[in-house]
C-alpha cells in the first residue's frame, strides 16, 4: 500500500473526520460525497447521508454524479422531494452541510454565482446558488472543503451567494439567519480553519505536514488570524487511503484530481 | 423585535403570484376523467405558446422530459421563461435552441459532477436573458405555494446575501414572533412538462425514488404535458391510489414514450449517458459544431425514437438498464 498521500486524499480525509458517528449531513457531489462516504466505512458507520434532491441515508454503492441520480437512493431509507430536505433542514435536524470549493472571502461567504462588476452582464456566469444558500443558512454547521489560493480566498467576493457569516460579528443573525448556524470549518490543502468567536473573521486551526504559514498567508488576498496554538494536521492513516483508493474513488475521479 | 428595515429584493418577478387568478382558472378547467392520450408533436403545438413561462420536471439529468424538450426547439418556440430548478442537461437544451429570454435561476448552466456547459454560458453571459436569482429551496418552496393556493410562503433562506439582493423576494417580519423572514412569491406556471415511470391515460401519475418538485409542479401549472415510461390500467392505478403523485385533473396532455429521460437518468430504469452527455460538452466548445451537433440529433431526428437510433438504439439502452442495476 502506498502511504504517500495527494492533497486530495488529505482534504477528504480530514474532511471524512470531522462527521461523527450519529450525525446528519446534506452533501455534495465530488470532495463532500467522497468525505462522508470516508467517514461512513470508517468511524462513523451510523452517518445519516442526505441528498438535496430527496435521498436520504442510502448505502452508496458509488459516489454519485449527480446529487439527484439513482445512486442517492440506493438501499436509502427515504426517497422524498428537495422541498422535503429544505423543510428538514429548516426545522433543525440536519448537523452539517457540506460545501465545494468556491470563492470565499475571510468571514465565510460563498460566490458560485457569477464574476465580475456588472451582474446584467457578467463576465462569467456560474450555476448560482443550487442548494448551497439554502444549506448554509439551515444546517446548523457549513464545512467547506477547496483547493487554497490567492483567487479562491478573495478579500471580497463579487457575489454573496451563499452565507457565511455576513460582515462578520452579529450580522448573520441580524440578518435574520438561524441563531447558532453558520461556517465551521475550512479544509484546503494548507490548512484547517475555523471562525473567531467573537470577529467571525477565519483563523487557522491546523497546518498540514510539511506547509508552513507563509503557504496560509501567500495563499489569501486577505489575513487570517494565526493563533498562539495551532495543531498539526494528522496525516492519513493507510487503512483510509486503503478505504478512500479501493472502495470510495476506486476509478480515482476525485483523487486522480491530486 | 428590532425595528431594522425590512429588504425587498430587486429581481423581477416574472409571474403573478395572485393565487385568486389560479383559483379562477383551476374552477373553470374541465375536470373530467378523460383519455388523454396523444403525440409529444401535438402536446407541443396545442399547450405551449412562444412567451409561456415553463417548468420542468426532475432534476436536469435525472427524469427529465427530454423529447418534450427537444420538440420544443424543433418548432421553435421563443421568448420562453423558465424555473432553473436545477436545469442542466434541460438548460443546455433550452440554451441550445435559443428558446428563452428570462428565467428564474437557482441552478442553471452547469451539469454538477460533469463540468459547466460553453454554450448555457454564452446565453447567460449575452446580456439578452433577464434573470433573476433565487436558492434551490426557494424555487421548491414558490411551487409549493403555489401548489397550496396561496401567494407567497415565509422562509428562513437567502437572508442577507446577493442571492436575495437579486430575487423578488421580500423580507417580512413574523406576526407572532416578530422575527425576520424571507416572503417566497408563489410561482405559477404556465405550463409544465415532466416524466414519469407510469401513468394511466387519464394522467393519473406514479414516480419511483425522489420526487424533486413534480408534485408541487403539476399542482402549480395552467397546463401540465406528461411523458410516461409505460402506459398502465386505471385499474393498476387503483390498486395503489397511495402510489398517485400527480392526479389526473392537474394533467392535459399524456405521451407513451419509453427511455424518455435519455441521456439522463432514470430512477430504477436505466442510468444517465456519461458519453453523449461528454459529447454535448465538447460540442458546445465551438458554435458552429454545435449547430452541427444540435442539427444531427434533434432536427433532422423525425422524432425521438430516431434520435434514440443515432445513439445506439435497444442495444445502448440495454447497457445503461445494466448500468442502473451496477451490472
Amino acid at each position: 500500500m502506498e502511504t504517500t498521500y495527494n492533497p486530495m486524499e488529505l482534504m477528504i480525509t480530514v474532511a471524512a473526520r470531522n462527521l461523527e458517528d450519529g450525525a446528519m449531513v446534506v452533501v455534495g457531489t465530488g470532495v463532500p460525497v467522497a468525505a462522508a462516504m470516508l467517514a461512513q466505512m470508517t468511524q462513523s458507520p451510523n452517518l445519516t447521508i442526505m441528498f438535496e434532491a430527496g435521498g436520504i441515508a442510502p448505502l452508496l454503492p458509488t459516489m454519485p454524479i449527480s446529487v439527484g441520480d439513482s445512486r442517492t437512493t440506493h438501499k436509502g431509507l427515504k426517497a422524498t422531494s428537495m422541498a422535503e430536505i429544505m423543510e428538514l433542514c429548516q426545522a433543525g435536524v440536519v448537523d452539517y452541510c457540506f460545501l465545494g470549493g468556491a470563492q470565499i472571502d475571510k468571514y465565510g461567504n460563498l460566490n458560485s454565482t457569477m464574476i465580475g462588476d456588472d451582474y446584467n452582464k457578467p463576465k462569467t456566469r456560474f450555476p448560482g446558488s443550487g442548494g448551497a444558500n439554502d444549506l448554509a443558512s439551515l444546517c446548523w454547521r457549513t464545512m467547506v472543503v477547496t483547493p487554497q489560493n490567492q483567487k479562491r480566498f478573495a478579500n471580497k467576493v463579487d457575489f454573496i451567494t451563499t452565507p457565511g457569516f455576513l460582515e462578520g460579528g452579529t450580522s448573520r443573525v441580524e440578518a435574520g439567519l438561524p441563531a447558532n448556524t453558520g461556517p465551521y470549518k475550512v479544509i484546503t490543502d494548507i490548512g484547517v480553519y475555523g471562525y473567531h468567536e467573537e470577529s467571525k473573521a477565519m483563523m487557522l486551526l491546523s497546518l498540514h505536514p510539511g506547509k508552513t504559514l507563509e503557504d496560509v498567508k501567500a495563499n489569501a488576498e486577505f489575513d487570517i488570524i494565526i493563533p498562539e496554538n495551532y495543531e498539526t494536521t494528522v496525516e492519513p492513516s493507510a487503512e483510509e487511503l486503503r478505504i478512500l483508493r479501493e472502495k470510495v474513488d476506486p476509478s480515482g475521479v476525485i483523487i486522480g484530481r491530486g | 423585535m428590532n425595528d431594522t428595515k425590512l429588504n425587498t429584493g430587486i429581481g423581477e418577478l416574472f409571474m403573478s403570484p395572485n393565487a385568486d387568478e389560479m383559483r379562477g382558472f383551476l374552477r373553470n378547467k374541465k375536470k373530467q376523467m378523460k383519455n388523454k392520450l396523444t403525440t409529444v408533436a401535438e402536446a407541443i403545438d396545442t399547450y405551449v405558446n412562444d412567451g409561456d413561462y415553463l417548468a420542468i420536471g426532475g432534476f436536469g439529468g435525472v427524469r427529465i422530459p427530454t423529447a418534450l424538450i427537444h420538440e420544443i426547439i424543433r418548432k421553435e418556440k421563443k421568448n420562453l421563461g423558465f424555473a432553473g430548478h436545477v436545469s442542466t442537461h434541460d438548460c443546455q437544451l433550452l440554451s441550445a435552441g435559443k428558446s428563452f429570454n428570462r428565467c428564474d435561476a437557482a441552478y442553471i448552466v452547469g451539469l454538477e459532477a460533469r463540468g459547466l456547459s460553453k454554450n448555457s454560458r454564452r446565453m447567460f453571459e449575452s446580456g439578452n436573458v433577464k434573470v433573476t436569482e433565487w436558492s434551490n429551496g426557494a424555487l421548491s418552496w414558490r411551487f409549493k405555494a403555489a401548489a397550496m393556493g396561496l401567494p407567497y410562503l415565509p422562509s428562513r433562506v437567502m437572508l442577507g446575501t446577493d442571492t436575495f439582493k437579486h430575487s423578488a423576494a421580500k423580507e417580512v417580519e413574523c406576526p407572532f414572533t416578530g422575527q425576520k423572514l424571507a416572503a417566497l412569491p408563489a410561482l405559477y406556471p404556465d405550463v409544465a412538462i415532466l416524466h414519469v415511470h407510469r401513468a394511466d391515460v387519464y394522467g393519473n401519475c406514479q414516480i419511483d425514488g425522489i420526487l424533486v418538485a413534480d408534485d408541487d409542479i403539476a399542482k402549480a401549472s395552467k397546463r401540465v404535458i406528461v411523458t410516461t415510461e409505460k402506459i398502465i390500467s386505471n385499474e393498476e392505478i387503483r390498486r395503489e391510489p397511495g402510489k398517485t403523485v400527480i392526479p389526473y385533473w392537474c394533467v392535459d396532455a399524456v405521451i407513451e414514450m419509453p427511455f424518455g429521460s435519455y441521456p439522463g437518468n432514470m430512477p430504477g430504469e436505466y442510468f444517465s449517458d456519461e458519453e453523449h452527455l461528454k459529447d454535448w460538452l465538447v460540442a458546445e466548445k465551438d458554435e458552429m459544431q454545435l449547430e452541427e451537433f444540435v442539427g444531427h440529433h434533434i432536427l433532422s431526428s423525425k422524432d425521438f425514437y430516431e434520435y434514440l437510433e443515432k445513439n445506439g438504439g435497444m442495444n445502448k439502452m440495454k447497457q445503461l438498464m445494466q448500468a442502473e442495476h451496477l451490472y
